[in-house]
Order: structure tokens, then C-alpha cells, then sequence
């Protein structure tokens, strides 16, 4: 249909636009010109031929897993009517609460940065510069007092703003009723029932192999574990993202697994890849922000260093604090319901050239933010690539475990598809859960780990 | 092709609802807008645009002018269009939407009044409705020009003049010419658009507090 091809015409344009900036074009466009020196090339069939030599050269293959990573997070086309509000989030009361929350976390951060007098940027004098590139390697070791930071928020305070979250349009009537919601999250969002869940993970059904079940030490290998990791192999040489997505809903072998995901994700450790990465690490150095003591009070808090368990408390720092100052993150929140926080530098208020981004990457990092960067450093130990595998995972999904949005893969629609499926199938557990006053624990607060004593949280109390 | 927006007055919706309508039990679920057009003369309609909010089915009938004496009548164009898959839950509630005269039941030729019906079954939702509703006729088409004879009734092909010894066939060069020509301007017209990656104004990052606008 008509509409169809022009819809497709639009996203094919505007995936070429944005690979046009991409450091996959310039090289493209560098060995397109190289490739004019090659015997094969002819003049009168320029076009075909150095198509045909991106083809077996592998070049091809890079294009094609660079369109299909654009894909992956390419928001659905939408109505041309729609403002870029709608596609951030349909639903306006969504956005509002996302907007409240947002504005109850920026004034958290004011207070905090007047009552301790500490400025929310400030540029390092040489002497400290120069000490902080010494023990880059080893900021574990470092003890700063932090006793006065407090953490912007803990998940419980954001579970609180989801319990509490309305559609104002709906009927939420005082007696019980079929209408009624019996978990936490009250609002009536579509998620999928098991026939549904069934026919999305068909590949975790039963007749399916998958490794860490059918790979135990019972089941002789050659039934399935044998022929998996050859497969792995194989995709993994052949270098193609979309086969290796498809591939690992299977499970990944454990030794390939580093590869997997980074194959999956895009990620090749080019050297202006690595070239990136020591340039945020320079505005590290130059730059000290108020952020960057939330960051050392979080990690030191929930993932510093323990003999046994996990020893990559210095990896953490090294991927938070440039993390923070990236600006290429901010392109996320096109997609994302929630918006950057703003400022002006001192005293040019309100005037436009003179407006930044506080953290220059958008993104206020909360208690237990480092969660989601500890359980990479256990496949990764080369911190650059370290920190590419880690923005890609935050922009493409760890954004949605913390805003509130209607999308189906983000943390309210996560929320209700456990406490419906539990109370579908478990409604004995569900009732008796709620009897004992243990719903936090019952519906979803599994998923919210309970702040530390020391936490303290939003509103102030500690 | 391009549009243009038809002004029209949306008269108040008007519930349907069987009973005594002050009853508190039960909210109406049928809702009929009417929406006429006082200054336009019967005009063909290319596209409704609007904002669902909340509403699950809609129909549309329209009334359309005739040519002959007979009176005109209302003829159903779309039937049921489903806005939200499910109407118990949110997908689809605050959406969107552009429905063109191809997916229409009828001609819409010479539109004079059309009634939207929207249906919302679900107890669930306080109210429904549609919002932002737009419609557009089609707009006027490109000026047509004429051609220079030549140009549309070129003439039959002449014979070719007889090929000079060691020179490459002109066909074959015009074309390559015009492969390379095609490419360079290509590049000629493509920029880059790559970020820039600073955060900071002049290598100044001292900040006032942050806003909350």
C-alpha cells in the first residue's frame, strides 16, 4: 500500500542520515576509494563492481549489522500529526508523572548542592588533575568522606511514584469490583498472557534446546551442547548481529559469550572507539562534578570490592564517572519519556548559547545504579570496550528500568506482567501474600532491593 | 500529493443511551459527533486526522450531495474501525490516527456533513472522546504546463552514423559519462552529520543550579 512504501522510505532515509555521521561511513567511503586501484574495478560498471567488492570483502556484512542495530532501537514509526513529546510517551499522564518525578529528583540535587556548598561542576587545579591520572587505575583505594552525600533517590522511592501512579480517566471505583487492581501498579496497561509470553519466547518452549538446561551433566553432549557451541562458532565467524540474536535465544556458551554480545550490540573495538573512551577520560580528569561523589557513594555502598565475589570495583568508576560525561547518550531521549536536566552557565541565565546539560550525558545516576554495570565487568576486562558494551546496553534497555513509561519492555509494564501472571497462576500464593501484609514483598519489591540504613532517601529522612 | 485543510464546526458530542440518560449506573457507550461544513461547498475529502482519546470503534457516515432533486442521504464509510485492540487496556487509547478516502466504504466525492460514531464498550474509562479532529480535500493540483513538441513527440530514431575505427561506441561513453556525473554529485550533495561531543561552552562548565522548566 501506498502508505506502507512511503513509511518505509522515510526510516530508510533516516537511518541513512544518522549512519552518515558514523565512523563505519568514513571508512566505507575510504576503502571505496582504495578499492579503485583494484584490477576488478571497472569504469563503466564503478557502481556494481565496488558493490560487489564491499560484498566479498566483508564490508557488506558491517553495513548490514549497522542498519540492523539502527533498527533495534528505531522508534515505530509514527504520525507525522504527533509531537516529539508522543513518541517519547503516548499516554499525557504518563508524561506528567514522569515530569513530576523528574522535577522532585532535580530539586533533591539543588538542595543538596546549596546545603554542602559544593558546586555541581568544577574544574580540577593541575596538582589534583595530575594526581587523579596517577591512581586512575586504583580509585578503589581511594577513602573520601561522603558521610554528607546523600543518594537522589533509592528504588523505593520510585516504586512509591509507580504504586501511586493514576490514569485520571479511569474508573477507579472505592468497592471492589472486577475493575478493581489487587497488585501494586493500578494502572491498565496491555501485557501478555502466557499463550502470548509462549508464542514470544517460542525458543524457551520445551521441545526447544537450550543451554543451561539441556547442557547439564546428565545429557550427553552430543544431543545438543556439541552442536550449539559448533553453531556459535560459526556465527561468530561469519560476524552477522542478527544471526548471532537469534542464535543466542538458545543460550550462549559460556567462552563466547563476551563475543556474542558485543557482536550483537555493534560494538568492534576500533581504534576511534578507544580513541573516545580516553577523551572522556580526559574530561574526567579536567572536570570534577557533584555527580561524581554520588557515584563513589553508590559503588562504595553496593558493589566494592570483596575477595570472593567480585573484584572490578575500579572498572566501575573507570565506566561511571566517563559514563557521565557523554554526550553521545544523550541521544537516547528521543526515545526515552524522560528529558535531560538543564542549566546555564553562572551568570547567563536563560540565555540559549549558554544552556548545558547537567550531567553532560543527561542521566542522574540513583542509588544502585551500578548494578547495572558490575555484572558486565565479569565478561569484559578491557575498560573501553568495557564501556562501549555498557552505553549500548543502557540506551537500548537499562533506560527503561527507571523512567516511567507505557512502552511494553519498561519497568511499570514489567511490574504488572509479574503481579498478573502471579495472580493468574499463583493465586493462592498472591492472596496469601497480601494477607500477611507482605505485598511490597509479595508483588514486586523483589525487584526493588530495600535501601541501605544509611541510604536515606528523597524526601530528606534518613 | 498535497492537502488542504477544510475548515468545519464540530458540533457538542451527543450521547446515546438507552433508559432514563440521568441514571449514574453506567455511562453511555455510543457517542455521536456531528461535524458540518457552513462556508465550504461540497468538496471531495482526501483525509480525517485526529486524537483518539480513549474511544475503541468508530464509524463514520457521511451525506453527500447529488445531482439530482432527491434529497441526500447518509451513507455509512467506515464501519468499526477498531482504535484500541483491546478496549479494557491503554494500547492504542491516546493515539494518532489518519484515515484516507481509499480505506472509505463510499466515494466521498461531494462531501456535505459527516457523523462520527464512537463506541467505547468498556466500563472501565470515565470518558471518550476524539480530539484534534482535522479533515483535508485534496489540493490543487501542480499548474499543468505544455511541452515544446519535441520534447513529447520526439522523433523516430535516426540511423546511426557509421562507427569510426578505434573509437569506443558513443552510446556506451554518454552512458558511463553519465554514471560518474550521477555519483559525483552525489557526494557533492551528501554532509555529515557528526556530533561534536563538547559539553561544555568555551571550555567553561560552571553551572547555576538546575532548572525546572
Amino acid at each position: 500500500m501506498l502508505q506502507e512504501e512511503s513509511d518505509l522510505s522515510l526510516v530508510i532515509a533516516q537511518i541513512v542520515q544518522k549512519l552518515k555521521g558514523s565512523n563505519l561511513y568514513a571508512q566505507l567511503e575510504r576503502q571505496a576509494w582504495a578499492s579503485l586501484q583494484r584490477p576488478e574495478i571497472k569504469l563503466q560498471s564503478l557502481k556494481e563492481d565496488i558493490k560487489e567488492f564491499f560484498k566479498i570483502s566483508g564490508w557488506e556484512k558491517k553495513l548490514q549489522n549497522a542498519v540492523y542495530s539502527e533498527l533495534s532501537v528505531f522508534p515505530l514509526p509514527s504520525h507525522p500529526a504527533a509531537p516529539p513529546e508522543h513518541l517519547k510517551e503516548p499516554l499525557v499522564y504518563m508524561r506528567k508523572a514522569q515530569g513530576s518525578w523528574e522535577k522532585r529528583i532535580l530539586k533533591s540535587l539543588n538542595s543538596m548542592c546549596t546545603e554542602l556548598s559544593i558546586p555541581l561542576a568544577r574544574k580540577r587545579p593541575v596538582g589534583e588533575q595530575k594526581e587523579l591520572l596517577n591512581k586512575w587505575n586504583e580509585m578503589g583505594t581511594d577513602e573520601p568522606d561522603l558521610s554528607l552525600f546523600r543518594p537522589v533517590y533509592a528504588p523505593k522511592d520510585f516504586l512509591e511514584v509507580l504504586i501511586n501512579l493514576r490514569n485520571p480517566n479511569y474508573e477507579n471505583g472505592d468497592s471492589l469490583s472486577f475493575r478493581t487492581h489487587l497488585g501494586l501498579i493500578q494502572v491498565p496497561l496491555k501485557v501478555k498472557d502466557i499463550p502470548e509470553l509462549k508464542e514470544f519466547f517460542v525458543e524457551l518452549g520445551l521441545t526447544t534446546g537450550q543451554l543451561g538446561i539441556d547442557d547439564s551433566t546428565q545429557v550427553p553432549p552430543e544431543l545438543f551442547e556439541n552442536e550449539h557451541v559448533r553453531i556459535g562458532q560459526k556465527v561468530l565467524a561469519e560476524q552477522d548481529s542478527a544471526a548471532a540474536q537469534q542464535y543466542i535465544r538458545q543460550g550462549s556458551p559460556t567462552a563466547l559469550r563476551a563475543e556474542l554480545w558485543a557482536l550483537i550490540l555493534n560494538i568492534s573495538s576500533q581504534p576511534e572507539d578507544i580513541l573516545y573512551y580516553e577523551q572522556l577520560k580526559t574530561n574526567v580528569i579536567q572536570h570534577d562534578l557533584l555527580v561524581d561523589s554520588l557515584i563513589y557513594k553508590d559503588v562504595k555502598l553496593t558493589a566494592s570490592n570483596d575477595d570472593y565475589y567480585f573484584v572490578f570495583e575500579d572498572y566501575l568508576y573507570q565506566v561511571l564517572l566517563c559514563f557521565s560525561r557523554d554526550t553521545s547518550v544523550l541521544g537516547h531521549f528521543a526515545y526515552n519519556s524522560a528529558s535531560p536536566p538543564k542549566s546555564y552557565i553562572r551568570g547567563k541565565l536563560g540565555l540559549e548559547e549558554y544552556a548545558v546539560f547537567y550531567p553532560p550525558n543527561g542521566v542522574i545516576p540513583f542509588h544502585g545504579f551500578s548494578m547495572y554495570v558490575a555484572p558486565l565487568c565479569f565478561l569484559y576486562h578491557e575498560p573501553s570496550k568495557l564501556y562501549q558494551i555498557f552505553r549500548e546496553m543502557y540506551v537500548r534497555f537499562f533506560f527503561r528500568l527507571h523512567s516511567i513509561s507505557s512502552h511494553p519492555s519498561g519497568i511499570v509494564s514489567l511490574c504488572l506482567l509479574f503481579e498478573t501472571l502471579l495472580q493468574t497462576y499463583l493465586p493462592q500464593l498472591f492472596y496469601h501474600l497480601r494477607e500477611i501484609g507482605a505485598q511490597p514483598a509479595g508483588s514486586c519489591c523483589v525487584c526493588f532491593p530495600s535501601s541501605e540504613p544509611d541510604g536515606g532517601d528523597i524526601t530528606g529522612r534518613s | 500529493m498535497s492537502r488542504v485543510s477544510v475548515p468545519c464546526h464540530v458540533k457538542g458530542t451527543v450521547a446515546l443511551q438507552v433508559g432514563d440518560v440521568r441514571t449514574s449506573q453506567g455511562r453511555p457507550g455510543v457517542l455521536v459527533i456531528d461535524v458540518t461544513f457552513p462556508s465550504v461547498a461540497p468538496f471531495e475529502l482526501q483525509e480525517i486526522m485526529f486524537k483518539n482519546y480513549y474511544t475503541a470503534f468508530l464509524s463514520i457516515r457521511v451525506r453527500q450531495h447529488t445531482s439530482t432533486h432527491t434529497p441526500p442521504k447518509w451513507v455509512t464509510c467506515l464501519r468499526d474501525y477498531c482504535l484500541m485492540p483491546d478496549p479494557h487496556s491503554e494500547e492504542g487509547a491516546q493515539e494518532y490516527i489518519s484515515l484516507f478516502k481509499h480505506q472509505m466504504l463510499c466515494d466521498m466525492a461531494r462531501v456535505l456533513e459527516l457523523r462520527l460514531i464512537l463506541r467505547q464498550p468498556s466500563p472501565l474509562w470515565v470518558s471518550f472522546t476524539v480530539e484534534e479532529l482535522q479533515i483535508y480535500q485534496q489540493g490543487p493540483k501542480s499548474p499543468s504546463m505544455t511541452f515544446p513538441k519535441w520534447l513529447s513527440h520526439p522523433v523516430p530514431c535516426e540511423q546511426p552514423a557509421p562507427l569510426i575505427e578505434g573509437l569506443p561506441d558513443p552510446s556506451r561513453v554518454s552512458s558511463e559519462v553519465q554514471q560518474m556525473w550521477a555519483l559525483t554529485e552525489m557526494i557533492r550533495a551528501s554532509h555529515t552529520s557528526t556530533r561534536i561531543g563538547r559539553f561544555d561552552v568555551d571550555g567553561c562548565y560552571d553551572l547555576n543550579l538546575l532548572s525546572y522548566t
